[in-house]
């Protein structure tokens, strides 16, 4: 079908702005995703996958200016004893990053990898391509066609220390694009974290590849610039007895779009993705997740909370989608929002699409205020309502950052979101 | 210590009068026990002496050592000394009994321009409350009365005042869902801490309670008014007789 005229002009004006890097090994894989994207046509606002997320901001030639926002604090896992790798406005940051390399493991750049490497050419691009049916992800193409940095990260073997990457954004109209690969071979394990608003528009692209046994443990916090932008893509692969578990922290930013496209194609695999936002005024946060299940003894987990005050919105699109062969699926999702008052609101679009007969599924979705009657247990023992009201509101939130496994990055997510929560006391 | 005086109770949302002129004095280091028929006003009273939202007082005046009480905020009333145990104890996933005490503690303490109990003193304290109250570590640790039994939620609430101290301390039919063990260790924890400078409301249907907690004052309430008011005499006359017979007699 012929793509409608405005969408040809606003996909060609956004190819128009960008530049294709050229004379790699990935090469062939930019112009298949360029041609990808000129098939698809980037999203607009009539496409149902789109509904309640406006994508225009995202797709626009230039990105909207961002101003800086500082904590005051340093990167959330700071504390981590970790492999850092640093981007500024979405260029690898020599100076500030660590050495890249450690045992069991090898890093390279995307930019500088001109060597050609056989595993990542088998994954550049092919994730993605995966994900782009059922449902058509066209930002995620136009990543692997123009991204022009990040990291391909192969794990042999057990890697103990957290491969840290941290995205300063510097200047005020910068829009950076990074696609990153992770490959972690049969048996070995490996923990990404990710933490920082990147740049004034975002658009990030990460493809996984768990083999049988691996694991791949991932703790992200986006950046609090609150007039940030971000188009995110996790699409992983899971093979026999793999194990994935991704969390997704968000605090503030005016737009954020959150894809996890997962395929279990290993019997016995076990997929979790979590998310936790709080949002206040203009922000609107949007989780959009995909999980297939293609094996035997699969278990699937999608825990999402939204806190949402003065006006914010929050969107969830969660999908399971168990293929005739994947018996004895366990899948489970649930997505919840706290609307802090009546202007904040949460639209969520749970879907279950099941072909075998052996498998139990659940998924629910809720929406509602802090529990008055909790508040005024509270209360009654002398706890001020403000408080109160954090201390209901982190329990809220605990379902999903219980997901986290270790216990000192679930704490620094944690003071992240007291410190988000202490801000609001007046 | 706590005075109520015609205190006139509606509901916010309804035009429903639920108090209607409650007149009660509970002086420091005494015992009164409310009893009265289902649906005659307790929890309704014990409700908004400890400020909770859905009611307006239409008239009348409650002062807790001569201070306006019903000015202030539910938290602000806790500072000042009000403890409600509360008749059907409030489940919050999520948040650890613990951390909610602690919270408490501290937050009374800094109303009232206290240092803050440092974490190890706060531990050595509630161990040993809970101790007393047989309340195991393992409770202490999950959240706040969370699958809890009925009975074990009553001991935590007990818990709670001890490790509060309030000045006047509301029961509300804190002896309903407890076994006869657990009702000799909640009446050990109330009358532990009986002393001349706090008072008690007891709000209970059964003589057995007050066999443990020996009132000073029986106070009979019926359609949002106290009707009658006696000695622990007047407790066993309701245990044998029912209200009939003092409804008969007053209304
Ligand atoms: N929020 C409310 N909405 C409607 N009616 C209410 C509400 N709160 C109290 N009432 C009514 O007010 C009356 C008094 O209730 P309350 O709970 O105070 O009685 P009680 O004396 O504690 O009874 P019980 O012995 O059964 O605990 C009852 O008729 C009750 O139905
Ligand atoms: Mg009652």
């Amino acid at each position: 079908m012929a793509l409608p005229q405005l969408k040809i002009d606003a996909t060609e004006a956004r190819i128009a702005a960008l530049e294709l890097p050229q004379g790699g090994w990935a090469d062939g894989a930019r112009r298949d995703a360029l041609e990808r994207v000129r098939a698809m046509g980037l999203p607009g606002t009539r496409d149902e996958y789109w509904k309640y997320t406006d994508p225009r901001s995202l797709v626009q030639a230039d990105a909207q200016t961002a101003s800086l926002f500082d904590g005051g604090d340093g990167p959330i896992f700071a504390e981590i004893d970790a492999l850092k790798i640093v981007f500024t406005d979405g260029v690898f940051d020599a100076s500030e990053s660590d050495d890249l390399s450690g045992e069991n493991l090898t890093i390279e750049r995307l930019a500088e990898s001109t060597a050609d490497l056989h595993w990542a050419r088998d994954l550049y691009g092919v994730l993605e391509n995966n994900g782009q049916a059922p449902v058509q992800r066209p930002l995620a193409a136009l990543n692997t066609a123009f991204a022009n940095d990040g990291v391909l990260i192969h794990v042999t073997g057990k890697v103990e220390k957290p491969i840290y990457l941290i995205y300063h954004h510097r200047s005020e109209n910068s829009d950076a694009m990074l696609h990153h690969l992770v490959k972690v071979e049969q048996g070995a394990s490996v923990t990404l974290l990710e933490s920082g608003p990147a740049a004034a528009r975002f658009n990030t692209c990460m493809e996984v590849d768990v083999a049988d046994d691996a694991e791949f443990h991932h703790v992200r916090a986006q950046g609090r610039d609150h007039e940030r932008r971000a188009a995110t893509h996790v699409f992983g692969r899971l093979g026999t007895e793999s194990v994935f578990k991704s969390f997704t922290l968000t605090v503030n930013g005016v737009l954020t779009r959150n894809e996890v496209v997962l395929e279990l194609t290993g019997d016995d695999a076990t997929a979790h993705v979590a998310g936790a936002c709080v949002g206040d005024g203009e922000f609107h946060h949007d989780d959009t997740v995909f999980i297939t299940h293609d094996a035997v003894n699969c278990e699937s987990r999608q825990v999402f909370k939204k806190v949402l005050r003065n006006g914010a919105t929050g969107v969830f699109q969660g999908k399971i989608l168990v293929k005739p062969d994947a018996q004895k699926t366990d899948g489970y999702q649930i997505s919840q929002s706290l609307l802090l008052d009546g202007d904040s609101q949460f639209l969520a679009k749970p879907e279950l699409e099941i072909y075998a007969d052996d498998v139990a599924c659940s998924h629910g979705s809720t929406s509602g205020a802090i529990d008055e009657e909790a508040l005024f247990y509270l209360r009654s023992r002398g706890v001020p309502a403000d408080i109160a009201t954090n201390l209901l509101t982190l329990a809220f939130l605990a379902e999903a950052v219980d997901e986290i496994d270790d216990e000192a990055l679930g704490e620094a997510i944690v003071n992240r979101i007291e410190g988000w929560l202490d801000r609001r006391i007046g | 210590m706590l005075e109520i005086k015609n205190l006139h109770v509606k509901l916010e949302e309804e035009d429903k009068q639920i108090l209607k002129g409650v007149n009660l004095t509970v002086e420091a280091g005494k015992v009164h026990a409310i009893m009265g028929p289902n649906g005659s006003g307790k929890s309704t009273l014990s409700y908004v002496l400890s400020g909770r939202d859905g009611y307006e007082v239409t008239d009348g005046e409650v002062t807790l050592e001569g201070e306006d009480v019903l000015e202030l905020e539910a938290e602000e009333r806790a500072a000042a000394g009000i403890f409600l145990a509360f008749q059907y104890p409030v489940e919050i996933p999520g948040v650890g009994n613990m951390t909610f005490l602690r919270t408490a503690v501290n937050a009374q303490r800094k109303a009232r321009g206290e240092e803050e109990m440092s974490a190890a003193d706060f531990l050595k304290l509630i161990r040993a409350k809970a101790k007393e109250l047989k309340i195991d570590a393992d409770m202490l640790k999950r959240p706040v009365n969370v699958g809890f039994s009925g009975g074990e939620k009553k001991r935590n609430e007990i818990l709670q005042m001890a490790m509060l101290e309030p000045k006047m301390c509301i029961l509300d039919e804190t002896d309903s869902g407890l076994d006869v063990d657990a009702m000799k260790l909640v009446s050990e924890g109330v009358n532990a801490l009986r002393s001349e400078d706090r008072g008690f409301l007891v709000i209970t249907h059964y003589q057995r309670l007050l066999d443990h907690i020996k009132p000073d004052v029986v106070h009979i309430m019926y359609d949002g008014r106290i009707v009658k008011t006696g000695g622990p005499d007047l407790a066993l006359e309701v245990e044998n007789n029912g209200y009939a017979d003092i409804l008969a007699e007053v209304v």
